[in-house]
């Protein structure tokens, strides 16, 4: 954040900074400018575009054992632009975002309760093979997690794996993905080198274009720049700005300047797995509906 | 400041009798560490006198001692026929052992449910591994050469030493696979890939250096095992095995053999047999560390 570029950084916002280091100084005006730069920053053409909603969940509930990670959650999340989630630690953000391709299916002792529709389907039926639905929505994690693999090889691999690899012209599909990523410039001359040699953010990188390279409908990213330094981060964050114009992206972040700069819609989670709001991400930072997230917002607690 | 209350500063402390604890303690240690590799280098020693006697003294050519096979005539005497059966036994034991090996470490790695049947079989694997060796040769004596009724064939002896050397096959593959992050097997998962195409894709290839490694410094052991040999009859033969249903005899047999005659010849003989002995187990643990060392920087 810090080392977000200096030239699109308007005086205006620098008091932000301040007020973030220390928010009992908050005053009423600060906390107008916060707001007001931060919507500009984060709003775009396609806030205007009419939403139409691809997944939508209706009573998600979620349990690791006798713990309950998620309360009855109702979302609808809109098609081809940025979802963002936040909330503190354990609000059940992750676990969200992680039952909606199903990864959640990986964890022993996680039931799921409720329903969790994609295109009107809700994917915990019993026909509905967690596979499948995974090629359709990808998602980056928040450690970078590149396989032990030639650069190439990340890329290509969802497309082997879903047998696309005879349908399609493999080094293209690669550059595709890589330029998709930003990343193309960095790594051309040397996709052959372990795809562990590159930076974290350039890995980060490599593990958004291993997803878009299958071309999935809904990228899932859980704190996607939280283990990267703040450059790294940014570029993940102009890159995100991209890749909406093809996906459709939800992204659990930490960071609320983050969410407000780059997302159209907001969730917060709190209490231990409630959403307590979703809105719009202007009204989410300029007028919440809920005390508590107005709270959360300007930094009362969490 | 001056020095002197700087001196003085610290006066009140005394270590010396703390820090002449600390010397001692690791002259201690330092001892006992170097103990191991004493008795080595006197081994090591022995060996080579005996091998510098026997190929002075006892005028044992080198060239013939590997060329040709075991004679009851001592100045014929070679060691070709138990190399050559030693190395066929360890082909036929590895691929015996590793499949099996390999393919239970999946299992209990990647798909086994925490359940008791599991335990059971990690708990049984744990005491298979403990097992002294000459009950699997038992073992092949009892169910192969006599229950099936093979007769003390090369194959029986591979099998003993496949059994062997399984248990200690599977512990490695799974401290191998369990190295594999988590990260990774999600990575996969998340790209859409089922459970075997992540345990084919990713999950083997991260894996295979450590499982290698294992089997390789499995093999190393079983190739020096004589009890299990002898339990299955691996004596009193010293021609080369024509195939794994031939007669044979090993190279520690050999040396076992050789080291029970009378003629110091012979025990020169056995000498010579120990040096190349352990020329293969410095050879294969060579290549388990070189496997290890060029790989341990992927993950």
């Amino acid at each position: 954040m810090m080392a977000r570029d200096p030239d699109d950084r308007n005086p205006a916002s620098k008091p932000r900074e301040t007020e973030e280091t220390d928010t009992t100084m908050a005053t009423a005006q600060l906390e107008d400018e916060l707001i007001t730069t931060e919507v500009e920053t984060g709003s775009t053409e396609r806030a205007g575009r009419p939403d139409e909603t691809v997944v939508a969940t209706t009573g998600l509930t979620v349990h690791y054992g006798d713990d309950q990670a998620l309360w009855d959650v109702d979302i609808e999340i809109p098609v081809h632009k940025v979802t963002a989630i936040i909330g503190p630690s354990g609000c059940g953000k992750s676990t969200f975002l992680r039952s909606i391709n199903r990864m959640n299916d990986q964890i022993d002792g996680c039931r799921i309760g409720g329903e969790l529709h994609f295109h009107g389907k809700n994917v915990y039926d019993e026909d509905v093979d967690p596979v499948a639905l995974r090629r359709k929505i990808g998602m980056v994690f928040q450690k970078p997690n590149p396989f032990p693999k030639s650069i190439y090889d990340n890329v290509a691999y969802g497309l082997r794996v879903q047998g696309k690899d005879d349908e399609v012209d493999l080094d293209a599909a690669v550059e595709d993905a890589l330029r998709g990523a930003a990343l193309w410039d960095e790594v051309k001359d040397k996709l052959d080198e372990s795809g562990l040699e590159l930076s974290g953010g350039q890995q980060q990188r490599l593990c958004i274009a291993r997803t878009i390279a299958t071309d999935p409908e809904v990228l899932l990213m859980d704190e996607p720049t939280s283990a990267l330094d703040p450059v790294a981060a940014s570029k993940i964050e102009d890159l995100i700005d991209e890749l909406v114009e093809e996906y459709t992206v939800v992204i659990v972040t930490h960071n609320m300047q983050q969410a407000a700069r780059i997302s159209d819609k907001t969730a917060v989670f709190l209490n231990g797995g409630e959403l307590v709001e979703f809105d719009r991400t202007a009204t989410i930072f300029e007028n919440p509906a809920d005390d508590r997230v107005e709270d959360y917002i300007t930094g009362k607690f969490g | 400041m001056s020095t002197e209350t700087e001196h003085d500063l610290f006066g009140d402390v005394d270590l010396k009798w703390e820090h002449a604890k600390n010397r001692l303690f690791l002259w201690v240690i330092f001892a006992a560490s170097m103990f191991g590799v004493a008795m080595l280098a006197l081994l090591l020693l022995d060996i080579g006198t005996d091998f510098y006697v026997g190929l002075t003294e006892f005028n044992i050519s080198l060239t013939d001692f590997l060329t040709r096979d075991g004679s009851r005539r001592e100045e014929l005497s070679g060691f070709r026929g138990a190399i050559v059966a030693s190395i066929m036994l360890m082909i036929l034991t590895a691929v015996l052992a590793f499949f099996v090996g390999v393919g239970s470490a999946i299992y209990l790695e990647e798909y086994a449910p925490d359940n008791r049947v599991t335990r059971l079989i990690e708990a049984n694997l744990a005491n298979l591994a403990g097992v002294p060796s000459i009950v699997y040769g038992l073992l092949a004596l009892a169910a192969v050469v006599n229950g099936i009724g093979t007769g003390p064939v090369l194959m029986a002896g591979a099998i003993a030493l496949g059994l062997l050397v399984m248990s200690i096959i599977i512990v490695s593959s799974q401290e191998a696979l369990r190295a594999v992050p988590d990260s990774v097997r999600n990575g996969s998962y998340a790209t859409g890939a089922t459970k075997w195409q992540t345990i084919r894709g990713v999950v083997l290839p991260a894996a295979i250096p450590g499982i290698m490694t294992g089997t390789i410094l499995a093999l190393a052991r079983a190739i020096g095992e004589t009890a299990p040999l002898l339990m299955v009859g691996a004596i009193f033969v010293n021609r080369m095995p024509s195939g794994p249903f031939d007669r044979f005899s090993g190279m520690p047999t050999q040396i076992y053999a050789w080291a029970a005659e009378p003629s110091p010849h012979f025990i020169h003989l056995a000498a010579i047999g120990i040096v190349v002995l352990l020329t293969f187990l410095f050879v294969m643990n060579g290549l388990a560390m070189y496997i290890r060392h060029r790989y341990e920087t992927e993950i």
